[in-house]
């Protein structure tokens, strides 16, 4: 029986019954006509973490490859997200704060419709004791887009989202750009703890 | 699919003598990404590690990446190399200590993306990077030639692959 849909304009996606300690629970690949989002959603609580996995490349044609940002539980008040980034741009490094900035977690970096094609950014996410619903949540990442060109960056990212609410769904949208392009793919994994 | 395949241990290498590279060759495309974990010591301060993919040593690779050396984080990259990609992400190559690389490559199956491989690397003795690297190619990879730039992987030096399976 499926535990997991899948929402997304033209995705193709696989339902799986999880039975390990590392399942892969949902992927989601996007088709010739994009899509708008991706949306994990009735995600069991029987993991003690999750992670994805992807890669990804938006419709933004302006120059700089694109960032997402991905929604728990349908909250997108900016007031229960915050961000630290490291990021590494081939010239310099640097560190950024966004408290209470973006509607979501912010995930980064994705190619774009700018960027030559066949160039998509990636990103592991890992998500540390979702299913807690004493604690606040938190967001690992490290992601990169390489272009061949100066125009890349590597980064490292931390997101709380500050509720003690299991999450439950996930929807994932490009940041600046309004589709997610054909062979995005996320694939959503669970961790099970002993 | 069947229970228990989703991530895969597919070959491990410990070296029984020193040598300048490994090779995984003959790599099934049954999984979404690829996993590529190495732990060990060099013979000489100042290599790196490179990741080179099918043989090809035309210059499709680039890599980004950001670096902390105990004073000061930096970020560096290159262009049209010919290598492969920098998986240790450092100034400088190695130091002294014991190094570790992990090394992601993202949908490295498909046929219609270039490839991305996210690396993390460290020496306990001197640095810790990050990298992004992109081959340009739009090949499945096949085979992952890790190449020491300077020196040898000294014995005992263990190389892992694995293969996780995206529903």
């Amino acid at each position: 029986m499926p535990v997991l849909g899948i929402i997304a304009s033209q995705i193709s996606g696989h339902l799986f019954a999880p039975s390990g300690a590392y399942d892969s629970i949902a992927t989601t690949t996007v088709g010739s006509g994009g899509a708008s989002s991706i949306t994990f959603s009735s995600i069991p609580s029987t993991y003690t973490h999750l992670q994805i996995r992807a890669i990804g490349r938006t419709n933004r044609v302006a120059v700089g490859g694109d960032y997402a940002i991905a929604v728990i539980n349908s909250d997108s008040n900016a007031a229960n997200y915050s961000l630290h980034q490291l990021l590494g741009n081939g010239s310099a490094a640097s560190s950024n704060a966004y408290p209470a900035t973006f509607a979501g977690v912010f995930l980064s970096r994705w190619g774009a419709a700018s960027d030559a094609a066949s160039m998509f950014g990636t990103s592991i996410i890992d998500i540390l004791d979702y299913a807690n619903t004493s604690k606040y949540k938190s967001f690992r990442a490290l992601g990169g887009l390489d272009t061949n060109s100066a125009n890349s960056q590597v980064n490292f990212e931390s997101n709380l989202w500050m509720s003690t609410s299991a999450i439950t769904s996930i929807t994932i949208s490009p940041g600046a750009g309004t589709s997610w392009s054909q062979y995005t793919q996320f694939a959503l994994y669970g961790i099970k703890g002993a | 699919m069947a229970a228990g395949n989703t991530y895969v241990a597919l070959a491990t290498t410990t070296l029984g003598t020193a040598a300048s590279s490994v090779t995984f060759s003959s790599i099934s495309g049954s999984y979404t990404d690829l996993l590529l974990v190495t732990q060990g010591n060099m013979s000489a301060s100042g290599a790196s590690i490179y990741l080179e993919i099918n043989g090809d040593t035309a210059s499709n690779y680039s890599f980004t990446y950001i670096y902390g050396s105990g004073s000061a984080a930096a970020s560096s990259r290159a262009s049209n190399n010919s290598t492969g990609i920098d998986a240790l992400g450092f100034s400088s190559g190695f130091s002294t200590g014991q190094l570790m690389t992990i090394n992601h490559f993202m949908n490295y199956s498909n046929a219609t993306t270039y490839k991305t491989v996210l690396c993390r690397g460290s020496d306990t003795g001197s640095e810790v990077g990050a990298t992004v690297g992109l081959w340009r190619s739009t090949s499945a990879i096949t085979s992952i030639k890790v190449k020491n730039t300077g020196s040898n992987f000294t014995v005992g030096h263990t190389f892992s692959l694995y293969g996780i399976l995206a529903a």
